[in-house]
C-alpha cells in the first residue's frame, strides 16, 4: 500500500488495475488505421459470393453453373457436389449436430448458401451469382415451432431422420433435436401443490440478431508449396477454429494459422464457423490462391447466428408472505434448420438452469425441448452467457407477475427472497454453487439513488390522471466465466485460457492470451493486471491476442468470460515471474526469500533502508546473471482452468412514460447499477455498460427477426431491423457496488454482458409496470409502439371522453 | 461499358482511377486508393460507417458512385490529423472513451468534425440530432456525444 | 450489395436530359440524390441500363422567390430546403418535413424533386407538397408544363410524369397572414418512413378556418388529401369536437398497407392521431 507522495507517483507510473487508463487500442481506431477482415489484401486475391435460396424449405432438382463459368473473371463455382469428394460439403457444428456447407439435395432455409462463386472482385462475383441457375421443387414449410412435432409436420431434416440421437440425447420425433431437463421434477410438483399460491405466464423471447457494425468475412491463403494455410477470420475463438479448420481439412493444426485481426463487434455472432467461411478455405486450397469472403448485411441478418427464440412457460409457488416455494420451467427452443448452438457440449440449452436467479428457492425444475424449423441455424449468446439472458428474463418476470398477485411491493417480494450474504456460496435448487453476492445493500442503494418512494408516489398521480408511467426492476445475477473443464468443453475442448508472459532483459514485455478482443479493451486491461502484479508500467507491457501462430491455446472472447479466465491466467502467469523475480532478487540482494518484501514495483529486505530491487533491474539479472542452478530468462505461461464460474450481479430500475396515443415509450430514467466484483479499469467497465444498456434497449424495444408463413425472414435490413440511434437511445445512469469473487486471483468477474441481460427484463417490467393497474402481467417483446398501442386499445385506454 | 478515368482529391493528394460506372466510392476509396478506414456496414445508407466529407459535406460513400466524385475533394478520417497532430475530435474520443471495437469510429469522426463546422457550439440533443445518421453497438453513444461536447469546447478555445 | 451494370450519363442541361430520356426511354433512370434508386439497384430491384445523373445541372438547384411564388429546384436537398431563410420565412412547412427525413448524411444528398417523383407512398414531400397546394413543373419533349401537385399521385410508383420528362421545378405559394401548418409524423426509429404522417396548412379569418388541407402519408398507395376531412372545418370555429369528427373521417378513407410498422388498423388510428396532432398545431401557428 502507497503511503508517501513518492510511493503514489510510483503506483500512478505503474497504470495498473483499479485505475482509468486510456485505451491503447485508440490511437489506430480514430486514425483509420485498424485492420478488420475486409481491409486484408493479400497479392492475386479472389472474391466468393454466395448463390442463395429464395425458398425456405425445397429439394434442388439442378443447378446449372454454365452461364457463371463463362463470364469473364470467374474463376470457379462450387456446389454441394465439389465437395462432396472432399467429404466438406456438410461440417460438424459446435452442438453435435451437422450443418450443410452448400445446400445437399435440400434447402433448409430461405438464403441458404447454394453455390460459390469465385471471381477476380466483387463486382463480377455478384454478376455470376446471378448467372448461376438454380431449380428448385418447392416444399411444405415449417415455420412454427409448435407445430414441429406434429405427425403431419413436414419433416426438414432428411439427412437424420432415422437417427434417434442428434447429438444431444434420445429425440422423439425426425425434427425433435433433444430434451434437457434439470432439477427435481416430483419434489417441484408437490411444492406447487403444497402451495397457497402459484402463478403462471406464457413467456415468447423472439429471435433476435446480435448484428455488429462490421458483418463476418475472412481471407482464407493457402500455399500449395509449404502446405500451410492461413485464414483471417472474423472469429472470437481463432484457436476452435484452427482445430475445427485442421479436423475439416485433414492439415495439420501446425500447418493451419488463424489470425483474427481487429474485429468490429462480436456479441456471440462471431463464435461460430459459417459456410462461407468453410467455402472460402476450400476455394484457396482448391485454386492456390487467396479468397475472401465478406457477407453483407442482408446476408449476415438472415443467416448467421441469432440469439433467443425461447417459448418459456414460467410457474412460481409462494406462500401468502411471497415466501418462494418452487420454480418450474418448461421451454420449447426453436433451433432452425440445424443445431449449430453455441454452447459448451454438455448443455443443449446453454446455463438456462440459472433461473432461480439471485433467490433462495428451495426446489425447482426446467425441462427444454429443442425443434428444428425452416429458419436459420443457431442460436448464440447475444452479449450473454450462454441462454442466460432467456433464463434472467423468465425468473425477473415471474417474480414481478409473483408481487401483483400478492399484492406485494416488487422490490420488497426480491429483498424477502434474494439469498442473504451470509448464504453464500449458495447452492441453487439447479445445481450451481454461486461464490458471493450482496443482494440487499445493491438494490437498496438503487432505490434510494432513484427516490423510490417518490416515483411511486408520481405514479399514482399519473394513473389517477389516466396517464401511462411505468417503473421497472430486475435485480439479476449472471452465470459467466465458462468454465470450469470438468463441466465445459467445446468439441471436447475445456474451457480453460491462457495466458504467456515475456519480460525482456530491459524489463519491458510482451504478453499474448487465448482470448480476442472484439472492443472490450484488452490490451489496455490485460496490461494493467500485469503492471500491478510485476510493478512494471503499463505501457511498456504489450498485449497480443488472436494469431494462433504466436498465442497459446484459448478458447476465446464471450460469454463475459475473458476477465473471469483470460485476466485469472493473466495474474497466475504473472505470478509465476513474480515468484521468480523474488529468488532472483533474493540472490542479488544476498538475502533470504523469507526476508524480502515487495513494494509496488521492487523486493526490499525487510528493515535495510535501501536495500531494494526493481524489477527492471530483476528483469535484467535474470537474463544477466541469474542465480545458480535458476533458468534463464524470465517468462511464464498459464492455462487457468477455473474452479467455479463467477456471479456478477446488478439492481437495475428504469422509468417509462408511454403516450397512450401512439403506444410510443420514452425511457425516462435508466439506472444501473452493477456489481462485477474488482475492477479493474473503471472506465472501460462503464464504457461496456453503456453499450450493454443500449444493446438491452434495443432488444427490448425494437429487434426481432420476423417470418412470413412461407419461411420468408421479413425485416433483414437496418431499414427494419432496430438499431437504435442517438436519437432513440436514452442517458444511462450507472453504480457500482464491489463484492469480489473469492476463487478468482483478483476478485474479478466480469462486465460486458450484465447489462445485456439485467436491463431487457427491467424495460419489460417498466413497460408491463405502466398497465399493472390494469392487471395486465405480462406483454411480450418487443415493445414497439404498435405492439404497446394495441395493448392500450385493447384495454380502451385511449378512448376519448 | 465504358470505364470512367476519375480524379480527385483525397485528402489533400489528388488521386486517379479508372472505374465502372457502377462503382461505388466506398470501394474506390478503400480498394484502388487503399485507404480502409472508411468501413461498410449496412450498404444500405443507414449505418454512416462509411460516412466521408464530400465537398464539405457528410455523405454515405456506399451510396454514391465513384464516378459522382469526379473532380471533388473527399476526406476521410485518415485526412483527419494533420501535419501528424491528432484533431481535436480524435483527441476526444480517445479522451472520453469514445469508441470501443473502433468499426463505426471512422465515420463517427469524420461526421463529427463536420457537425462541428455546422454547429460549433452544440447543446447535447443537437448533438444527438447531428449525429443520428451514424450507428454504434458498442458504446450506448453516450461517451461519443461527451467526446463531441469536449471537442467543441477545445475548438472554442483556441 | 453490387448493382448491375450501367451507362452513366452526366448532363449539365435540362435539355440534354431530354434528349437522353428521348434517346434510351424506359432504359434510363434519373438519379437524384441516389437514396432509393442506388440501394433499390444494389438489391437488383432495379436494374436500369443508362443511369441519367443530373447533379450538376445548376438551373434545377437552390430556391427563390419569383412572381409571388417560391421556387424550388427539384435538385435542392433536404439540408438546403432546412437552412433556407427564405422558406422559413415563407414556407415553413417544407424545412419542418424535411427535418424528419432520413438522417444528416442522406439529407445531403435527397432532394426535394426525388423525393416528390419517385411516387413512393412513404416519402414525405408529396403529402406537404399537396397541402400546399403546390405546383411542379415537368419538362418533356414536348417542352414544359405545370402541373399541380393535387392529381399528380397516381399510385405506388406511379405518377403523372411522363416518360421522357423531368421535374426541374417546385412552385409554391407563399404562406400569408393566419395561415398556420403542422406536421405529425410516427416513425419507429431515425431514417424510418412513417407509419403514418399528417400535413395540415390551415387559414384563419378572425377564429373561423377560412381554408384548410389535410394529407396524408404511407397510409395509402399514395399520400392523399382528405377532403371530406377538410369540410368538416372549413368554414367553423375549430374546436376539439370538429378535430375529433375530422380525425374520425380520416380514419374512414385510410388504406394503409400491414408491414412491419403495423397493421392497417394501427396505422389507421395513427392517421388520425396525427392528425389531430397536425390541427391543433396548425391552428396554434395560426393564431400566432
Amino acid at each position: 500500500m502507497a503511503t508517501t507522495a513518492e510511493d503514489l507517483a510510483r503506483e500512478d507510473k505503474l497504470q495498473g488495475l483499479g485505475c482509468s487508463r486510456k485505451r491503447k487500442e485508440d490511437p489506430r481506431f480514430i486514425q483509420g488505421k485498424g485492420t478488420y477482415v475486409d481491409d486484408v489484401k493479400l497479392p492475386g486475391m479472389l472474391f466468393a459470393d454466395m448463390v442463395r435460396s429464395p425458398y425456405a424449405h425445397a429439394r434442388i432438382k439442378s443447378i446449372n453453373k454454365d452461364k457463371a463459368l463463362a463470364l469473364p473473371g470467374v474463376h470457379a463455382v462450387l456446389t454441394a457436389a465439389d465437395l462432396k469428394p472432399l467429404n466438406l460439403h456438410w461440417m460438424p457444428t459446435l452442438a453435435g449436430d451437422v450443418q450443410a456447407v452448400l445446400a445437399d439435395e435440400k434447402v433448409h432455409l430461405q438464403y441458404q448458401e447454394v453455390a460459390v462463386v469465385i471471381a477476380d472482385d466483387r463486382y463480377i462475383a455478384a454478376d455470376a451469382v446471378e448467372l448461376v441457375e438454380v431449380e428448385y421443387e418447392p416444399l411444405p414449410v415449417l415455420v412454427d415451432p409448435h407445430k414441429a412435432l406434429d405427425d403431419d409436420a413436414p419433416i426438414l431434416r432428411e439427412d437424420i431422420k432415422d437417427k434417434d440421437n442428434a447429438g444431444q440425447g434420445p429425440r422423439k420425433h425426425p425434427n425433435h433435436i433433444f430434451s434437457w431437463e434439470v432439477g427435481e421434477q416430483e419434489a417441484t410438483s408437490r411444492a406447487f401443490d403444497e402451495a397457497e399460491v402459484v402463478v403462471k405466464e406464457e413467456i415468447y423471447y423472439p429471435r433476435v440478431h446480435p448484428s455488429p457494425l462490421e458483418t463476418c468475412g475472412c481471407v482464407a491463403s493457402f500455399d500449395k508449396v509449404k502446405g500451410s494455410l492461413m485464414v483471417y477470420i472474423t472469429s472470437q475463438a481463432p484457436h476452435i477454429v484452427r482445430t475445427v479448420v485442421s479436423m475439416l481439412s485433414g492439415l495439420p493444426e501446425s500447418k493451419v494459422r488463424i489470425i483474427s485481426p481487429d474485429i468490429g463487434g462480436g456479441f456471440g455472432n462471431k463464435v461460430g464457423i459459417y459456410p462461407g467461411y468453410v467455402t472460402a478455405i476450400v476455394a484457396s486450397i482448391v485454386l492456390g490462391r487467396p479468397v475472401k469472403w465478406v457477407e453483407d448485411r442482408m446476408e449476415h441478418l438472415s443467416t448467421t447466428a441469432w440469439a433467443r427464440d425461447y417459448y418459456m412457460t414460467g410457474e412460481l409457488a409462494a406462500d401468502k408472505n411471497g415466501r418462494i416455494k418452487g420454480l418450474r420451467v418448461n421451454v420449447l427452443a426453436d433451433h432452425g434448420a440445424f443445431n449449430s448452438h453455441a454452447q459448451p457440449t454438455k448443455w443443449p440449452a446453454g446455463f438456462f438452469s440459472i433461473c432461480t436467479g439471485s433467490y433462495d428457492i428451495p426446489v425447482a425444475y426446467v425441462k427444454v425441448d429443442g425443434v428444428y424449423t425452416n429458419k436459420a441455424p443457431g442460436g448464440v449468446a447475444y452479449r450473454c452467457s450462454f441462454r442466460v439472458t432467456e433464463a434472467v428474463y423468465v425468473i425477473e418476470r415471474m417474480m414481478d407477475v409473483l408481487a401483483q398477485k400478492l399484492g406485494i411491493d416488487r422490490m420488497e417480494l426480491r429483498m424477502r427472497n434474494f439469498v442473504k450474504p451470509e448464504q453464500f456460496p449458495y447452492h441453487t435448487a439447479l445445481g450451481w454453487e454461486l461464490d458471493s453476492g450482496d443482494y440487499h445493500t445493491a438494490l437498496t442503494k438503487v432505490l434510494k439513488a432513484v427516490d423510490y418512494e417518490g416515483l411511486i408516489k408520481e405514479q399514482a398521480e399519473k394513473r389517477s390522471k389516466g396517464e401511462l408511467m411505468g417503473i421497472g426492476v430486475t435485480t439479476f445475477t449472471e452465470v459467466v466465466g465458462a468454465g470450469p473443464s470438468r463441466n465445459c468443453d467445446i468439441l471436447g475442448v475445456g474451457m480453460f485460457d491462457s495466458a504467456e508472459i515475456r519480460v525482456h532483459p530491459t524489463g519491458s514485455v510482451i504478453a499474448r492470451m487465448g482470448t480476442i478482443s472484439q472492443g472490450q479493451g484488452h490490451q489496455t486491461t490485460y496490461a494493467q493486471i500485469i503492471a500491478s502484479e510485476l510493478g512494471i508500467p503499463s505501457d511498456e507491457i504489450q498485449i497480443e491476442e488472436g494469431d494462433t501462430d504466436t498465442a497459446p491455446y484459448g478458447l476465446g472472447t464471450y460469454g463475459s468470460r475473458s476477465t473471469p479466465v483470460g485476466g485469472a491466467a493473466t495474474a497466475m502467469a504473472a505470478r509465476k515471474i513474480h515468484d521468480k523475480a523474488r529468488k532472483i532478487a533474493a540472490h542479488l540482494l544476498e538475502a533470504s526469500e523469507n526476508d524480502l518484501e515487495w513494494d509496488i514495483d521492487r523486493f526490499k529486505v525487510k528493515g535495510v533502508p535501501g536495500a531494494e530491487k526493481t524489477m527492471k533491474e530483476i528483469a535484467w539479472a535474470a537474463y544477466n546473471r541469474p542465480p545458480e542452478g535458476l533458468e534463464p530468462g524470465l517468462e511464464a505461461v498459464n492455462y487457468y482452468d477455473p474452479p467455479n464460474f463467477t456471479y456478477p450481479f446488478g439492481a437495475y430500475l428504469c422509468v417509462v412514460d408511454i403516450d397512450k396515443y401512439t403506444g410510443e415509450v420514452k425511457v425516462r430514467r435508466f439506472y444501473a447499477l452493477d456489481d462485477c466484483g474488482t475492477r479493474i479499469n473503471p472506465m472501460i467497465i462503464e464504457g461496456q455498460i453503456h453499450g450493454g444498456l443500449n444493446e438491452g434497449f434495443a432488444v427490448a424495444m425494437g429487434q426481432e427477426l420476423p417470418f412470413d408463413a412461407e419461411g420468408n425472414i421479413l425485416g433483414n435490413t437496418f431499414m427494419d431491423y432496430f438499431i437504435p440511434t442517438t436519437m432513440e437511445t436514452p442517458h444511462w445512469e450507472t453504480d457500482y457496488t464491489v463484492t469480489p469473487s473469492p476463487h478468482h486471483p483478483l476478485g474479478a468477474k466480469g462486465v460486458a454482458e450484465s447489462p445485456h441481460v439485467g436491463s431487457i427484463p427491467c424495460f419489460t417490467s417498466a413497460v408491463v409496470n405502466a398497465f399493472a393497474h390494469k392487471g395486465v402481467t405480462h406483454m411480450n417483446m418487443p415493445h414497439t409502439s404498435f405492439r404497446v398501442w394495441q395493448k392500450i386499445h385493447e384495454l380502451s385506454l385511449d378512448k376519448r371522453e | 461499358m465504358a470505364k470512367h478515368n476519375i480524379s480527385f482529391k483525397l485528402n489533400g493528394q489528388q488521386v486517379n482511377a479508372l472505374v465502372e460506372s457502377r462503382e461505388l466510392l466506398v470501394h474506390v476509396i478503400r480498394e484502388q486508393c487503399g485507404q480502409t478506414g472508411t468501413h461498410i456496414g449496412c450498404e444500405t445508407s443507414h449505418c454512416g460507417v462509411c460516412t466521408v466529407d464530400l465537398n464539405g459535406e457528410s455523405v454515405k460513400s456506399c451510396t454514391v458512385l465513384a464516378v459522382q466524385a469526379d473532380g471533388s475533394e473527399v476526406m476521410t478520417v485518415e485526412g483527419l490529423a494533420q501535419n501528424g497532430v491528432l484533431h481535436a475530435v480524435q483527441e476526444a474520443f480517445m479522451q472520453e472513451h469514445g469508441l470501443q471495437c473502433g468499426f463505426c469510429t471512422p465515420g463517427m469522426l469524420i461526421r463529427a468534425y463536420r457537425f462541428l463546422q455546422e454547429n460549433p457550439n452544440p447543446t447535447e440533443e443537437e448533438i444527438r440530432w447531428g449525429l443520428s445518421g451514424n450507428l454504434c453497438r458498442c458504446t450506448g453513444y453516450q461517451n461519443i456525444i461527451k467526446a463531441v461536447k469536449v471537442a467543441a469546447e477545445k475548438m472554442q478555445s483556441v | 450489395m453490387i448493382p448491375g451494370k450501367f451507362e452513366y450519363h452526366i448532363p449539365t442541361t435540362v435539355d440534354e436530359v431530354v434528349a437522353l430520356l428521348g434517346e434510351y426511354g424506359d432504359e434510363a433512370k434519373i438519379l437524384a440524390g441516389g437514396h432509393s434508386l442506388l440501394p433499390m439497384m444494389k438489391l437488383r430491384f432495379a436494374e436500369p441500363a443508362h443511369l441519367i445523373d443530373i447533379s450538376r445541372i445548376g438551373e434545377i438547384k437552390g430556391i427563390h422567390e419569383q412572381g409571388g411564388t417560391v421556387r424550388i429546384g427539384a435538385m435542392t436537398t433536404e439540408n438546403e430546403l432546412i437552412a433556407s431563410e427564405l422558406l422559413q420565412q415563407k414556407c415553413p412547412l417544407i424545412p419542418a418535413v424535411a427535418r424528419l427525413i432520413a438522417d444528416p448524411q442522406v439529407r445531403n444528398r435527397g432532394t426535394i424533386g426525388g423525393d416528390i417523383a419517385h411516387g413512393d407512398p412513404g416519402n414525405d414531400h408529396p403529402a406537404a407538397m399537396m397541402a400546399l397546394d403546390a405546383t411542379f413543373v415537368l419538362r418533356g419533349p414536348n417542352g414544359e408544363r405545370e402541373v399541380p401537385a393535387n392529381g399528380f399521385f397516381l399510385g405506388t410508383y406511379w405518377t403523372d410524369l411522363q416518360q421522357g420528362e423531368i421535374m426541374t421545378e417546385i412552385r409554391v405559394p407563399p404562406f400569408t397572414s393566419g395561415t398556420g401548418y403542422g406536421f405529425n409524423k410516427l416513425k419507429r426509429k431515425t431514417g424510418d418512413f412513417a407509419t403514418a404522417a399528417s400535413t395540415v396548412v390551415l387559414k384563419l379569418n378572425g377564429n373561423t378556418c377560412a381554408d384548410i388541407r389535410i394529407t396524408l402519408t404511407n397510409v395509402g398507395p399514395t399520400a392523399f388529401r382528405a377532403d371530406e376531412a377538410e369540410n368538416i372545418l372549413r368554414g367553423q370555429v375549430i374546436s376539439e369536437a370538429l378535430i375529433e369528427q375530422a380525425a374520425q373521417q380520416v380514419m374512414a378513407v385510410c388504406e394503409p398497407a400491414k408491414d412491419l410498422r403495423g397493421d392497417e388498423e394501427y396505422k389507421t388510428h395513427m392517421a388520425a392521431e396525427m392528425t389531430r396532432r397536425s390541427i391543433r398545431d396548425a391552428l396554434a401557428r395560426a393564431k400566432g
